[in-house]
């Protein structure tokens, strides 16, 4: 979370090695998660100076002393300290399962949310917010009669409470498919789309982390985005992606994501487009790329490389989707001289190299004016250079882009074989894959 | 910027894109051994393509999570209490007294003193509860309307709105913010009727915002001046006769 409040870090513990190790072991984990498709992340707001570490287990026994001391204690602030104690062994999952499975413990926490004193308010929404992080289904839907009220609050005036709601409905939503069947009918959309106009940073981040996992829902697509897609939250969020000084980096993450979500599942991206969401998105990404720091090779930047290298092939997966069938985006392509920046990027990975191999395919095929702004060139030594590595998809795309570039350029033949080309060819004339189009090739070449 | 110099031109405005080269395709392009055919691709979601920017993004949540902040360092004051009559209670930071004056102050009902999470509900409260014009109305037409924010339907009585909200929308029967309407009227004397009912449902709804019976006598030992530094939005509480009700003023 990039607001103020967040910014303070605890010192580290330990050293920059241990925490890359950490960091790859995180990511092999997330990585396990997604292809066993359950990734899940949440978001815990903790406010407390002894960390989740202090968390001991409190007994049965305790969790009743406490509850019965916060609903009704005579002394305010013996009220308060006694939900704070409650909220801290929250921490602890043992102390999650004992309190959800004590009789009208659930009852009387929404009763001190629901009550006259603003700090026990909090102090109860905290401890829902404790609960909601379990990993535990049952515990999640334990919190169930809270929701209406949650919900409610979105349209309060208390920022700092309101954040708190809906980082804990974030993360009830993504445990618990039953929470999400309630949370439709119970107006989380129109609850959503009116919270959306809040001037608050935070809140509205908040409220992109709650939309995104809304969007990650396997019952997403028929059951949730078309209610969005009919609100007004498409609109706004388009709005708070606006490139410019009110630009807010973390409120544009959350809602990128929700946007990424939305388009993926293929519902109606129609509505997305009406809404303008092409231009906001271009421009965006051109903001984001000019504040890239400078770097010595030029064009790279396009691509945001140096710091972002799992950004390229989505990059490249946009300029193939936008030149396949348009002649005007190839032309721009050639008029703009993005030829040299992509060439450049051949040599980075098997797959972005067969992506810029297939955006040269779609300018190349479509004709004889295109494919004489690809040679003379440096086009044909860097083709050149891929049919030496071993990867056979990029072998085989490297002999299609050849096949059209002799095709409608021959005089790039003469040139390639000066440049050896058929030693090249031969490297694979054995590979089945490949054995019929180097053959092709190799005639048209003789026969040049 | 290091970008090629035509797109620098072309971004800073220069005359939009040339006419686009003219199409000449050969047949025997793409044609057998050779495949190539251009087509927009679409991945599904949970497309293995997603997965490295899936992976960052939940680095990124749980890098968040990992960031515990200190406890926030409340502002803190000499102590004041609450200038809103009837609310004694005292306050040492600020944070806390605008958090208390946002959930109990800002949306009060004038005539009843009843407080509300937001002000919609506070809206249609004084429209039920208040508006003797609506009386009239609802013996001839539906006029509860549904609570939930987006449903436009309307109910012949509070108990069939009830209903509605339990059946359609799974809202709980005993919602907070949806009692009935008690058979007194707005002449009763609001502080006894207020302590009666406080003693009825301690730690029910945030419908009372003065004490129940356990008042410390609210003497003044300590300064009781707002900090100027509390700001909040438009004053405490709206009455029907003031309603100009849609002003929302944060």
């Amino acid at each position: 979370m990039w607001s103020g409040r967040q910014a303070r870090f605890r010192p580290l513990a330990c050293g920059v090695e241990e925490l890359r190790r950490r960091r790859r072991e995180r990511e092999a984990a997330l990585r396990k998660a997604r292809r066993e498709q359950h990734l899940v992340s949440k978001r815990l707001l903790r406010e407390d100076a002894e960390g989740p570490c202090a968390a001991e287990l409190l007994r049965e026994v305790e969790v009743q002393q406490f509850l019965r001391l916060a609903q009704s204690g005579t002394d305010e602030k013996e009220r308060e300290k006694a939900l704070v104690s409650l909220r801290r062994g929250l921490q602890h999952p043992e102390t999650q399962q004992t309190f959800i499975r004590l009789e009208g413990s659930v009852r009387t926490l929404v009763g001190l949310l629901t009550s006259n004193r603003a700090l026990l308010q909090l102090e109860a929404a905290r401890c829902l917010h404790e609960l909601s992080h379990s990993e535990q289904s049952a515990v999640a839907e334990a919190c169930l009669p809270a929701t209406s009220y949650l919900l409610t609050y979105l349209s309060g005036h208390s920022s700092d409470f309101i954040e708190l709601c809906l980082y804990t409905l974030g993360n009830l939503i993504v445990e618990s498919e039953a929470v999400r069947k309630q949370l439709l009918p119970q107006g989380i959309v129109p609850a959503l789309a009116a919270c959306i106009q809040s001037p608050y940073v935070a809140v509205l981040e908040a409220l992109g982390y709650v939309l995104s996992q809304l969007l990650q829902a396997k019952e997403a697509p028929e059951k949730i985005i078309p209610s969005i897609l009919d609100s007004t939250l498409p609109q706004h969020m388009l709005r708070l992606m606006q490139p410019g000084p009110k630009l807010n980096l973390g409120v544009a993450v959350e809602f990128a994501w929700c946007l990424h979500y939305i388009t993926c599942s293929q519902v109606n991206n129609a509505v997305l487009i009406t809404h303008g969401a092409l231009a906001t998105l271009v421009l965006l990404l051109l903001d984001l790329a000019g504040t890239v720091q400078r770097v010595d090779d030029a064009g790279l930047e396009l691509f945001f490389l140096q710091k972002q290298p799992s950004l390229l092939p989505e990059g490249l997966w946009l300029l193939n989707n936008l030149t396949a069938n348009s002649p005007t985006f190839c032309t721009s392509l050639l008029s703009l001289d993005l030829l040299e920046p992509l060439l450049q990027l051949l040599p980075l990975s098997n797959v972005v190299c067969i992506l810029v191999l297939t955006v040269l395919c779609n300018v190349a095929e479509k004709g004889p004016a295109y494919c004489q702004r690809l040679w003379p060139g440096p086009l044909l030594s860097c083709v050149l250079n891929t049919l030496t590595l071993s990867d056979t998809e990029v072998v085989g795309q490297s002999l299609e882009l050849l096949q059209l570039l002799f095709l409608y350029q021959p005089e790039a033949i003469q040139d390639f074989l000066q440049q050896s080309g058929l030693q090249a060819l031969e490297q694979h004339q054995e590979e089945a894959q490949l054995r019929d189009r180097i053959r092709a090739l190799q005639q048209t070449a003789i026969h040049a | 910027m290091l970008f090629p110099p035509a797109l620098c031109a072309r971004l800073a405005g220069a005359p939009g894109a040339a006419e686009p080269l003219p199409v000449e395709r050969d047949p025997t392009a793409g044609a057998a051994p050779f495949r190539f055919v251009p087509r927009p691709v679409r991945f599904p979601r949970d497309h293995e393509f997603f997965e490295d920017g899936d992976v960052q993004r939940h680095l990124y949540l749980q890098d968040v999570l990992t960031q515990v902040s200190e406890a926030p360092e409340k502002s803190m004051v000499p102590e004041f209490t609450c200038q809103v009559a009837g609310c004694c209670q005292v306050f040492a930071a600020l944070e806390d007294y605008q958090h208390h004056y946002h959930m109990l102050h800002a949306n009060t009902c004038s005539l009843c003193s009843r407080a509300f999470p937001s002000g919609h509900l506070l809206d249609i409260h004084i429209l039920e509860w208040h508006d003797s014009l609506f009386q009239i109305l609802a013996q001839r037409q539906d006029m509860y309307q549904c609570l939930v924010e987006g449903c436009l339907e309307k109910f012949k009585t509070s108990q069939d709105r009830k209903d509605h909200m339990v059946r359609f929308h799974l809202y709980p029967a005993d919602f907070r913010f949806d009692k009935p309407k008690t058979s007194r009227g707005p002449a009763m004397p609001v502080a006894a009727d207020l302590l009666a009912r406080a003693l009825q449902d301690d730690g029910a709804a945030m419908e009372v915002c003065s004490e129940p019976t356990a008042l410390p006598p609210c003497t003044r030992t300590y300064n009781h001046r707002i900090p100027s530094t509390v700001c909040f939005g438009q004053g405490a509480t709206r009455g029907f006769k003031s309603s100009k009700k849609k002003n929302k003023h944060h």
